[in-house]
Order: C-alpha cells, then structure tokens, then sequence
C-alpha cells in the first residue's frame, strides 16, 4: 500500500461528522497554525513542494506568496470546487465522504493568507455536497473553529459556500471570479492577477479542493515531511479519479511517481481493462491534456518507463508526452474510435467557450463541425489538415486557457492517430459501425 | 431560448425570503449582487424548476439592479431552465467518458420509453429529457441528474425501469 496523505482516514466509520473527525486528530492543524505566525504557515507550504491540484500545478506556496498583504485590503481565499473539466471526479469524492478535511484546510490556509471571509464555489450540479459542506461548517462552527476569535486567538472567519450554476469555464480561476460576483462567467484579461486585483477587486487566491486538503497534513508533519513524499519534481501524493474501460473505476490516492502501467494493471487501482479488451489510448489529466496511444502512455519514447508525475508525464513535450492535468484518467480500450472522442471533446469545448475571443467561439465551432461530419462519413482528406490548422490558429491567442485546452485533444489526436481520421474518410460505412482500423502496434495486451 | 412570461405573480414564501435574506447577508457591503446565482437557484426551487421573466424581475428587484443583470446571468448557465420543464427533469450526461460507456444507449432507451426526444417533456407533463455536458461522474457512467440526487451507473433496461418507477411512485405520494 502506498501512502495515504487525503484519504488514510476515509473508512473510518462516521468519519464525515465533526464529532469523529474530531476524535481522530481533525482540527489539530487549526490549534497548530493559530500559534503560528501566518507567513510561517505560508513557508511550511512553500517548503512542501505542493503544486497545484487544479490542473496548471503552480507551486501553491508561490502563490500564496504573491498575494498582496501590504495594501492593507481585504483578502479573499476562494476554493475551487467547480469540478468541470471532463474525466476529473475526485475533489467530489474528498468533499462527499470527508467534508471537514476541506473545511478544515480552509481555516488554516485563511489564516496564513489573513482573509476573514473565504468561499468554497461549488458547481451547482453538486445539490447534496453543498448540503454536507453547509452541515460540516455549521459543526466547525459551533465548537469554535469557525467565526469570531477562534480558539480564543482574535482570529476571525466566516467561510460560505457558493454555488454556480452549470458552466465549465467558472472553474477557471477569474471566471470563477466574475462568476462569484454574481455576473457570466466571462474569463478576465491577466495580468492584474488576482494576487493582486481579485474578488471585489481584492488580493485573492484561488486553490482547487485537494490543494487545500492537503495544507492540513503539511502544517501537523511540516514541509520537509511532504516533500520527501513522491519524487524531486512532483512532492506528495495525488487523487486520481480513473474511468473509461476499466475494471475498476474510482478515486485513487497515489504517491507520485508510481508507474502508470501499475496505476492501470494492478489490482489495488485500476484492475486493467475491462471485458478482456486491450488498451489503445489514455488521456491521463482530464479531456484538456493530450490523448497518448498505448505505447507512449506506458513509455516515454526514450523508452522509459512513464511514471505517474509531473515530469514524467511531461517528457517528450507535446510531441510524444502528456500532462497529468487534474488527474482525470481516462483509460479507452481498442473498441473506442478516436475520432469519435475528439468530436465529442470539441463538441464540449464549443458548448462551452465563453464567446469573448474569436478564435475559441469560432474556432471551436469549426472543430466540432468538421470532426462531426468525418465522425459521420462526409468528410474529405483536406478536412484533416484544416482540423490542423484551426486549432494552431486557437492555441495561445485567447484569453484564457480554454482555447488551448480544445486545441491539444484535436491536435495529438491527429499526431497519434492520423491513420484513424483518414480511414474514417475512406471507409464511412465502418466508421458509422463503429468498428475502426486499429494499428496493431497502438495496441498491447497485457496478460 | 427565449424567456417566456409565466403570468403569474411572483412573489417568495415567508421560509424562502427567510432563506433568501440569510443569502443576501453573506456578502460584503454593497456586494449583494453576489447572491444573484443562489437566489435564482432558490427561484427555480420555489417556482417549477424555471425561471419565468417575472421571476427574474422579482430577483432583480430584491438585489436592487437592473433586470438586464439577471437575464444575462440566467441565459448564460445550463443549470437555469428558460423554459417550464416538467415535474423531473432527467439531465443526462453525454460527454466523453460517459458516452465510452453508454450515455448513447441510456438516452435512446429514455427516448423510447418516455415516447419524446431529448428536449422534450412527456405528455403527462411528468418527465423532461435534457442532454448535458460532464457531470463529475466519469467513473460511475453512464448517469443523469435529477434533482438533488445523481442516478449512477445506468447500465441496464432493469436499472432504468427501476428509476422510472421510483420517480413515479414518489410523484403520487406527494400529490
Ligand atoms: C477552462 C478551465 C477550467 C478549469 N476548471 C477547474 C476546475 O474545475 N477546478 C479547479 O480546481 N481548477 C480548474 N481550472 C484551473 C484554475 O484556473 C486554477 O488554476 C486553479 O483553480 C488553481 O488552483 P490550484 O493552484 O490549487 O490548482 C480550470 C482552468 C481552466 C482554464
Ligand atoms: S479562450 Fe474561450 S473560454 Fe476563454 S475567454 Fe476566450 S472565448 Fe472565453
């Protein structure tokens, strides 16, 4: 069993009320830092390593670091529970089965950032986690962890939970924002970084759910603990919600740097492919990151074992590597067509884009359109290369990250599968029947 | 989609200004546009699970802004229905990895059951068909919302039927 930094207390029965939470060892980190000098807990967070759990894995101490406590403004902590990006299922997990860990990173990373008003923003789909997070912050509060002078420190903060209402782009960070402060979620121009002008104008950071979840465990154990935790370049552990064609789909807590082919293959994560199939392709940090066929998810094309890390999944650049994103893992077996998936990723980018940057409107537009009719047998060789073409004209001339996160699905579809698009052009019929020219070698069985 | 007047007079329950005022006051001074999401969130609850233009006028009004404010923000989240929907709405995800694992199938058995197409609500007025994109549950596909609860792992005409029927039966016990 590898270690178990988020989830080593989650089958402990009752584990999501305050009472036993409390009586194994919850809150000990707000009794901790209280004592504590806030920019003290900022240094244990930056001595950690930790990076950001949302997807960019920013470094979270840097970030904290930025943030404006000279001015004299108001701060604001937001948590990021928006929970959009396609594959990604696991701040839900924590937040459902373990409330008060969030809750409880909430108090102590407020505190180091001194913001005596903080949010949680929830997607709004999460009707039944907006309730368990309510409850947690109603118990948190009454046994004095919450509110005014807490723990008799003079530290003071009110913690809300927001909702949004369905809109992939509030989970990036400005559009959660604008989003917050009751407007569209339209992306804002950076910089000004929202260190710096954020909610209401304010200095503000703004953290995914298991980053915060983390700084718990890291102010009890210190920073150097965490750090020796995973591997040089990618400290601690990391939820991966696996799903697609596998035995096993669920939330896992890995350690960093765990091989990807035993993230797949072994019985304690994902139990392999299901129905006895073999693998073709894993997108390995949610619908955003690049999709990598068989051979290239499990080695890097040096011939290295891939290892599930920032660096590792990094090697080779776009060209042969991935990212590991939010980790969203999703595992497609030989039965899947490529083509399909990319349409259906595009066809989720446009739905999704803000409007504000033509490139992502309209690009995204085109994108979904000419994949659909290659998906349904009318499309013509050049539409492969103007698929190309478009998505070179989104990446990196748009507001926000979105653009590029349609650009990189279609983009190393085409690298890694080209074949599949061109015979889905030359062979309609078989493409329509869902039963696609396979390159033997994308394909390994593992026995 | 065009917002549709519902001619009705809208105006919230003591419990819901009670609840609408507690969201009011989790905000800054001065910041109370904030509330806008949940308020219209609480509208949808109070009022048939849609947001008619007068509703809309009443949340502006309450938040002290211009009505333009709120139609803005209404038409731009899936979450916010334009149109009245019937009494369950099934928001079924289609995005990828729920599609890799039947959100096709799932959605033409409903189709076929329900005798309407996705958009749709059936002639009883009971059941609504809504596509949707990722619903954070990739691993439990394939699935739908309804309401407060996720339907998970909808894999079988058994499982299905099985919803249906539950939806049902809980419509009469609470006629
Ligand atoms: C289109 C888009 C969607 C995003 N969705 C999420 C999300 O659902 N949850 C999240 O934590 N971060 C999301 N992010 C990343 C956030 O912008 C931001 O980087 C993150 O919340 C920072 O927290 P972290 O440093 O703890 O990772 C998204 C970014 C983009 C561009
Ligand atoms: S890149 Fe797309 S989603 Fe982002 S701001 Fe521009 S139009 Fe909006």
């Amino acid at each position: 069993m590898s270690k178990k930094i988020l989830l080593d207390k989650i089958n402990i029965e009752g584990i999501k009320s305050f009472d036993v939470y409390r009586a194994n060892g919850g809150y000990a980190s707000v009794e901790k830092a209280l004592k504590m000098a806030p920019n003290d807990v900022i240094e244990e967070v930056k001595k950690s390593g930790l990076r950001g759990r949302g997807g960019a894995g920013f470094p979270t101490g840097m970030k904290w670091s930025f943030l404006d406590k000279k001015s004299g403004r108001p701060k604001y902590l937001v948590c990021n529970a928006d929970e959009s990006e396609p594959g990604t299922f696991k701040d839900r997990y924590l937040m459902e089965f373990i409330p008060h860990l969030l809750i409880e990173g909430m108090i102590v990373s407020s505190f180091a950032l001194e913001a005596n008003l903080s949010f949680i923003y929830v997607r709004g789909e999460f009707r039944w986690i907006i309730k368990i997070l309510e409850q947690a912050i109603a118990e948190a509060k009454r046994a004095g962890f919450l509110g005014k002078n807490i723990l008799g420190t003079g530290y003071d903060l009110e913690l809300v939970v927001q909702t949004g209402a369905g809109a992939y782009i509030c989970g990036e960070e400005t559009a959660l924002l604008e989003s917050l402060e009751g407007k569209r979620g339209l992306p804002r121009i950076k910089p000004p970084f929202p260190a710096v002008v954020g909610l209401y104008g304010m200095p503000t950071v703004v953290n995914n759910v298991e980053s915060i979840a983390v700084v718990p465990w890291i102010v009890l154990n210190s920073g150097e603990e965490y750090a020796k935790v995973g591997t040089a370049k990618s400290a601690g552990t990391k939820l991966i919600s696996a799903c697609g064609n596998i035995n096993k789909p669920g939330v896992y807590e890995i350690e960093l740097g765990l091989p990807v082919e035993e993230f797949i293959f072994s019985e304690e994560y994902c139990g392999g492919i299901a129905n006895g199939k073999r693998m073709k392709a894993v997108v390995a940090g949610g619908s955003s990151v690049p999709i990598l066929p068989t051979e290239l998810i499990l080695k890097t094309a040096a011939g290295e074992n891939r290892l599930m890390s920032y660096e590792s999944l990094s090697d080779g650049g776009f060209a042969t590597g991935t990212m590991l994103g939010s980790g969203g893992f999703i595992v497609y077996d030989e039965d899947q067509c490529i083509v399909r998936n990319t349409w259906n990723f595009a066809r989720f980018y446009h739905h999704e884009s803000c409007g504000q940057c033509s490139p992502c409107r309209e690009g995204t537009g085109w994108m979904e359109r000419i994949l659909h009719s290659i998906e349904n047998g009318h499309g013509k060789m050049s539409d492969i290369d103007l698929l190309w073409d478009v998505q070179r004209k989104i990446e990196g001339n748009t507001i926000c990250p979105l653009g590029d996160a349609a650009a990189w699905p279609v983009a190393s579809a085409i690298r890694h599968f080209r074949e599949e698009f061109e015979w889905h052009v030359m062979e309609p019929k078989e493409c329509m029947n869902r039963n696609y020219g396979l390159r033997e070698k994308s394909i390994m069985s593992i026995a | 989609m065009l917002a549709v007047k519902s001619g009705k007079q809208v105006e919230f329950s003591p419990a819901a200004m009670d609840r609408a005022r507690e969201i009011i006051s989790r905000y800054p001074d001065g910041k109370q546009k904030s509330a806008l999401l949940p308020l219209l969130h609480l509208v949808q609850d109070e009022f048939g699970n849609w947001l008619s233009v007068d509703s809309m006028d009443y949340i502006a009004r309450l938040l002290h802004i211009q009505p333009i404010e709120v139609y803005e923000v209404a038409t731009f989240y899936s979450m916010y229905n334009m149109q009245p929907v019937g009494r369950f709405l099934l928001e079924i995800c289609h995005t990828g990895p729920c599609e890799i694992r039947g959100a096709e199938e799932l959605i033409s058995t409903l189709q076929n059951k329900l005798l309407i197409k996705v958009g749709e609500t059936s002639a009883d007025g009971m059941f609504t068909l809504k596509r949707v994109e990722c619903l954070a549950a990739c691993g439990y596909a394939p699935m739908l919302q309804c309401g407060m609860h996720y339907h998970e792992f909808l894999d079988s005409e058994e499982k299905i039927d099985r919803l249906l029927n539950d939806l049902r039966s809980k419509a009469t016990q609470n006629n």
